[in-house]
């Protein structure tokens, strides 16, 4: 690891939110991908920080409890205009 | 696919308008009630409230946002006014979220992507990271839900929040890194287990 420093993984880790969400011009990307394989601890953090983005996003509630919906409707006056889920 | 809202319908007192408005928007500004406060009770004040909000200021509001930000920034002030309603200690630990770039650096580097599907996701996993998520100081949990759960853009969340893109992008990666650290420790733990009865 000759040219593994500190420095490098500190600059890798600022800039490895936008690296994931694909929002990093190619020569950016391409000196984190030198950096990464050179470095195992930054593609731990890499991976692991992924994987964590992964595991939050599912599974997501599409619908509120319907109860909660009913009693929203009535808070705002709106009953008349609750119509059943189907 | 449902037609979009129409803000003169809402001004004119359309109450068909807002009931279908309720309707489309309910689900995400619960969700973030629940993120954010981590009881279902809390996030149906924060639902209610903010359509309660929404109707009083309905007058108010010029359209110069979407009514999806606007909702959605009704939302995160009713979510956070809740939050400190309910701590209302001095908490150092906000105070210090501070958007300068020093973060963590991270301390565990044990590669627990690696662990199958199934493990990653068992009750009591979900159940750690949602804990994971409520240890996060809420002015970083407030963006990495709009950003990670919501999946809404960078401007949008820095529109909702009234923060630049810069300091939304520096709390998401203080959010992001702080999680992935939580869960490093959690599943790390299990990785050593595995690998020893293996």
């Amino acid at each position: 690891m000759t040219d593994h420093s500190h420095k490098n993984c500190k600059a890798l880790l600022g800039s490895l939110s936008e690296y994931i969400d694909g929002e990093l011009p190619a020569e950016l990307c391409a000196e984190i991908e030198k950096h990464l394989e050179g470095c195992e601890n930054c593609r731990v953090v890499l991976n692991t920080t992924k994987r964590t983005i992964d595991l939050v996003q599912l599974p997501v509630e599409e619908t509120v409890p319907l109860d909660v919906r009913e009693r929203l409707f009535k808070r705002l006056n709106l009953d008349d205009y609750l119509i059943p889920k189907s | 696919m449902t037609a979009e809202i129409s803000l003169a319908a809402l001004r004119a007192g359309d109450r068909v308008e807002f009931a279908r408005m309720v309707d489309l928007y309910s689900a995400p500004i619960y969700r973030l009630g629940l993120k954010m406060l981590g009881s279902p009770q809390d996030a149906e004040d924060v639902l209610q409230n903010t359509f309660l909000s929404a109707l009083t200021h309905l007058s108010n509001f010029e359209g110069r946002s979407s009514i999806s930000t606007w909702l959605y920034r009704i939302a995160s002030n009713e979510a956070l006014m809740l939050i400190r309603r309910k701590k209302p200690e001095f908490n150092l630990e906000d105070l210090q979220t501070d958007d300068s770039d020093e973060g963590a650096m991270p301390e565990i580097f044990v590669d627990w992507s690696v662990l199958p599907e199934r493990e990653l996701l068992t009750g009591e996993s979900k159940q750690a990271i949602d804990d994971a998520i409520q240890k996060l100081p809420e002015t970083l949990r407030m963006v990495f839900v709009l950003r990670d759960i919501e999946d809404i853009s960078i401007k949008e969340t820095a529109e909702i929040l009234n923060l630049t893109e810069t300091n939304v992008k520096t709390r998401l990666l203080r959010a992001r890194m702080f999680l992935r650290e939580q869960l490093s420790a959690y599943y790390g733990e299990r990785l050593t287990r595995k690998e020893k009865h293996d």
